[in-house]
């Protein structure tokens, strides 16, 4: 486990600032205690001062997961979002799509979301935004990517896809041994 | 009575005087090997293990051991002795028993690079005569070293050769080029010692070669940079220069456990460049609102001939609550939208 170095902090940086904003500040700024980012395993845990100091008894090679799972650097120093890191982003989403029941299943199986299913969608959202996807219960159930912007969802086919699926609660079963 | 315990006084008392004064006269069933330039006897009697075992072992060992003593005294005494400062000394020949060394045996030179090479190509050393007959000098001289048949040290001319720069000194260039040899044969031969031990070859630098080559060049350069007083802090750089590689500069990472108010402000300060490098303003965005105006205004238009509402599919999201109806429900009339569909692909 160690810090992570400047280029890595701005890899991630970029890549959350497209789902968050800003908010990553409240991430790091917290009122209720330190928190950090530590790499381990090519992985980025979120964790608290008080965990980091006792993961520190746990070996290297012992140690599988520590806090919270953010995401994982990849072989080209890529930052690639776990599903694990949703329960962090979705308070401070700037950009929401909500999705019909009928197609909530359908996107929890991995599947991009397409017009038909578009519940919702903030307003203003650009192409290619970094969106977060709820039911319409308001569960947060992934993220995506929007593929069109507001105005043109209004206009392309019920069979157009809307958002792109990057990662969806369904993991949690479907890559059970290799989230961490 | 009295006579007979004077009698036996006086036995007694003789015996004690014989057993004080043992004889030196040792009798053995088997006569013990000597090696008297160890002064070492070998006993190979059998052992009385009734005496042995029981409770007069002490004196049974000590017995045998000033029996055997006394052989080997006598043994010495048969050896030529002389006197030397009122002190009789025997003379010990030559040990014949062989004893095991006492340190273990040294381990074999490890082979010097040329040793190795050697054995690999199956060179064998050729014995050369110490002696060469000298021609000019029509004498036997030293192959080598001082005074050898054929010194080129000592040649009061030498012949320019044709592809040579005339002007250069002959003779300062085979002073150099024995200096040279002489360096390298030094640094090879440290660099043994230091092979042979196992310590890390020091740093090896550049060696004088004939003819560099482009890798060697690129480390001299970069060597000669950083061999200033201040470590090339200060050196000038070429235009489009290239940093030296494999300069063994190593990763480094902040402290798992550091300063972690440092740390939150170093993200903070991260965040706040990457912030302000976005543009003020952003195209897409503008152009977007700019739609989403038009949109409206033309929704308003239409509204008054078509009072209509279909809500399906509406985007409240940040509503502003200008009375927009559902955009679905309205898209395929619009004709006056298709230019704003293009001015938003552009």
């Amino acid at each position: 486990m160690r810090p992570l170095t400047d280029e890595e902090t701005k890899t991630m940086f970029e890549k959350l600032s497209k789902y968050i904003g800003e908010n990553i500040k409240l991430l790091i700024d917290r009122p209720d205690g330190t928190y950090c980012f530590r790499l381990h395993n090519d992985r980025v845990y979120y964790m608290s001062e008080k965990i980091l100091k006792l993961a520190t008894n746990v070996s290297r090679d012992k140690l599988v997961s520590v806090g919270t799972c953010f995401g994982k650097f990849t072989k080209t120093q890529k930052f690639r979002l776990h599903i694990t890191a949703l329960d962090f982003l979705a308070p401070y989403a700037k950009f929401k799509v909500w999705v019909k029941p009928g197609s909530e299943q359908s996107f929890l199986y991995g599947n991009h979301i397409m017009k038909s299913g578009l519940g919702r969608i903030t307003e203003n959202t650009d192409k290619y935004q970094g969106v977060l996807v709820y039911s319409m219960a308001d569960v947060p159930l992934g993220f995506g990517v929007a593929a069109r912007t507001t105005q043109e969802c209004r206009k392309v086919d019920p069979m157009a896809i809307v958002v792109f699926h990057q990662a969806d609660i369904g993991e949690y079963i479907r890559s059970e041994d290799t989230l961490t | 009575m009295a006579s007979c315990s004077i009698e036996d006084v006086l036995a007694k008392a003789e015996r004690d005087e014989a057993e004080k004064l043992k004889s030196i006269t040792v009798l053995k069933e088997l006569d013990l090997e000597f090696d008297p330039g160890l002064l070492l006897a070998f006993d190979k009697n059998r052992l009385d293990t009734r005496d042995f075992k029981g409770n007069k072992r002490e004196d049974c060992l000590r017995s045998l051991a000033r029996d055997n003593t006394q052989l080997l005294i006598n043994e010495i005494w048969k050896l030529p002795t002389e006197r030397v400062d009122e002190v009789i000394v025997a003379k010990l020949p030559e040990p014949t028993t062989k004893l095991p060394r006492e340190k273990p045996a040294p381990k074999p030179k490890p082979p010097t690079k040329w040793e190795q090479f050697a054995k690999l190509k199956g060179i064998q050393k050729k014995k050369k005569t110490n002696l060469v007959w000298d021609e000019v000098h029509k004498e036997w001289k030293r192959r080598w070293g001082y005074k050898r048949a054929k010194d080129d040290t000592k040649e009061w001319l030498i012949e320019v050769p044709a592809t040579a720069d005339p002007n250069e000194d002959q003779f300062a260039k085979r002073n150099k080029a024995k200096k040279e040899r002489v360096a390298r044969n030094e640094y090879n031969r440290l660099k043994n010692i230091a092979r042979a031990q196992k310590v890390k070859v020091p740093g090896t630098g550049l060696l004088p070669t004939s003819q560099q080559t482009k890798a060697e060049l690129a480390q001299a350069v970069s060597l000669a940079k950083i061999s200033t007083a201040s470590v090339g802090k200060f050196q000038e750089k070429l235009p489009k220069e290239k940093p030296a590689r494999n300069t063994g500069k190593k990763r480094k990472f902040q402290p798992l456990i550091g300063d972690f108010s440092s740390e939150k402000q170093k993200q903070l300060d991260l965040l706040k460049v990457m912030d302000s490098k976005k543009p003020r303003l952003d195209i897409t965005k503008a152009v977007n609102k700019q739609m989403r105006e038009e949109d409206s205004e033309s929704a308003r238009n239409n509204k008054k001939g078509f009072g209509k509402k279909g809500r399906k599919g509406g985007m409240p999201g940040k509503g502003k609550g200008k009375g927009k109806p559902g955009g679905k429900g309205k898209a395929p009339k619009g004709k006056g939208r298709k230019p704003q569909m293009k001015q938003g692909k552009r």
